[in-house]
């Protein structure tokens, strides 16, 4: 196989997600397209010459040349504050990828499927859920997904959307800081007994996938193999204590 | 795609020009300890944790825990790079040389490669002269703590001058080969061989 080269994309659109989170449309001359669950590697490169790469999992289902990132902005970033803050359409971006060959999800891989997401893990999820939608597949789905707030849900409205579709879709959200009034779901951490209550049962051998910060993959996988589930079919990735993947 | 400028990228240099030289190429200095893995952590009994060293030897050999804290201790001070461009300078791992379990079982004059196996199913695969010479450990304590179970524990392989990957967690054994034989990361798209100087990060790099 060939080198992942770097590639010259054109931002087509930064959309605003929750006050912390931003979506990025990029047009890829030359986009292969990719598996959902992938990332690719981001490299900025300053006047003088000085660079900065980091990896960002892509939030679209493959469609042509368009790929579409979501980044979180961590205050003490290099990367994300410029992505989420300074980047708009119009501008030019160095991307290489994509990359990773095991958090990854197709229709024809089946299920039933378990998506555990902290926070901004919901990405590389999305990207499955959207492959899922665009391809039509029936393959039953549930989503747990913690948020700290409601404002902070990521992807809020297209989630009820694919929900509301009945084609088998369920999206179970956990608040842990703080909740709306008159809220019923979650309000608190993942933990066993919410896994218990919202995930499949061993014996129907779902695929699980986890993403997000590293103590909630540790918990939830944790979880899971304690409660009977085949850790080969529990796939993580993790998200370090600087928010890279 | 030499000249092309990211409008408005400043970019956070890094202050300390000597913390800049210790970095690869496409690096940046991280003062935590990510956690990264594929799947769930496996908890390993210590009562039945073995460590094998087997293939192409003259001795097959097999140790317990005790066993294997009773062998030469030998630690490593450096730097430590993992492919999704996080270093940690200047950090600390204990154990055991893997050149002391090469001398125990005896390789035989055929062996080229080594693949890594590990509680959970992770295998990762190194030229042989990448394991020997004061260059790989067998790890059960980091900066002088006994190695946490989401960083490898009770044991990994480090090999330091590869990409962490390499460095493979909860190890089990060593299987000594006359060829080389891809393992888990290596077959899904990340470079062969890992060295972090010559950015071997993916398949053609």
């Amino acid at each position: 196989m060939g080198r992942l080269s770097w590639r010259l994309a054109e931002v087509a659109e930064v959309r605003r997600e929750t006050p912390r989170v931003v979506s990025i449309a990029l047009d890829v001359p030359g986009w292969d397209g990719h598996l959902p669950g992938q990332h690719v590697d981001v490299r900025l490169t300053a006047e003088d010459g000085y660079q900065a790469e980091r990896a960002y999992s892509i939030a679209s289902a493959p469609a042509g040349e368009r790929v579409e990132l979501t980044v979180e902005r961590l205050e003490d970033g290099e990367v994300s504050p410029y992505l989420a803050g300074e980047l708009r359409a119009g501008d030019r971006l160095e991307l290489r990828g994509p990359v990773g060959g095991y958090f990854v999800w197709e229709p024809d891989r089946g299920g039933p499927l378990l998506l555990v997401a902290g926070g901004s893990g919901v990405v590389p999820l999305m990207a499955m859920l959207r492959r899922r939608a665009a391809a039509g597949s029936q393959v039953p789905a549930r989503l747990l997904y913690s948020s700290r707030t409601l404002e902070d849900v990521i992807y809020r409205e297209e989630l009820d959307r694919l929900a509301a579709a009945s084609d088998g879709l369920t999206v179970t959200h956990a608040l842990t800081r703080a909740q709306p009034p008159g809220w019923t779901g979650y309000a608190r951490r993942i933990d066993a007994v919410m896994l218990e209550e919202v995930g499949w049962r061993p014996g129907e051998r779902p695929l699980a996938y986890v993403c997000g910060p590293t103590r909630l993959v540790e918990v939830v996988a944790g979880h899971l193999v304690a409660l009977g589930h085949d850790p080969a079919r529990v796939r993580t990735e993790r998200f370090g204590p600087t928010g890279v993947p | 795609m030499g000249g092309f400028v990211s409008r408005g990228f400043k970019g956070r240099r890094q202050a300390d020009a000597g913390q800049v030289k210790r970095l690869p190429p496409g690096q940046y200095a991280e003062p935590g300890f990510p956690v990264l893995t594929a799947g769930p952590t496996p908890r390993v009994d210590l009562a039945d944790w073995r460590l094998k060293v087997e293939g192409l030897v003259a001795r097959p050999r097999e140790w317990t825990w005790e066993e294997v804290q009773a062998l030469p201790r030998s630690g490593f001070e450096g730097d430590i790079h993992c492919v999704t461009r996080w270093s940690k300078l200047g950090t600390s791992f204990a154990g055991v040389s893997v050149d002391t379990l090469l001398e125990a079982v005896e390789p035989r004059p055929e062996v080229s490669h080594v693949v890594a196996f590990c509680y959970g199913g992770y295998t990762t695969n190194l030229p042989l002269d990448d394991l020997r010479g004061g260059k790989a450990w067998v790890v059960w304590e980091h900066e002088g703590e006994p190695l946490p179970a989401e960083h490898g524990g009770p044991a990994r392989l480090l090999v330091p001058h590869l990409y962490l990957w390499k460095s493979a967690k909860w190890l089990a054994g060593l299987r000594l080969l006359d060829h080389d034989a891809p393992g888990f990361w290596e077959s899904l798209g990340y470079h062969n061989h890992g060295d972090p100087w010559r950015e071997e990060r993916y398949w053609g790099d």
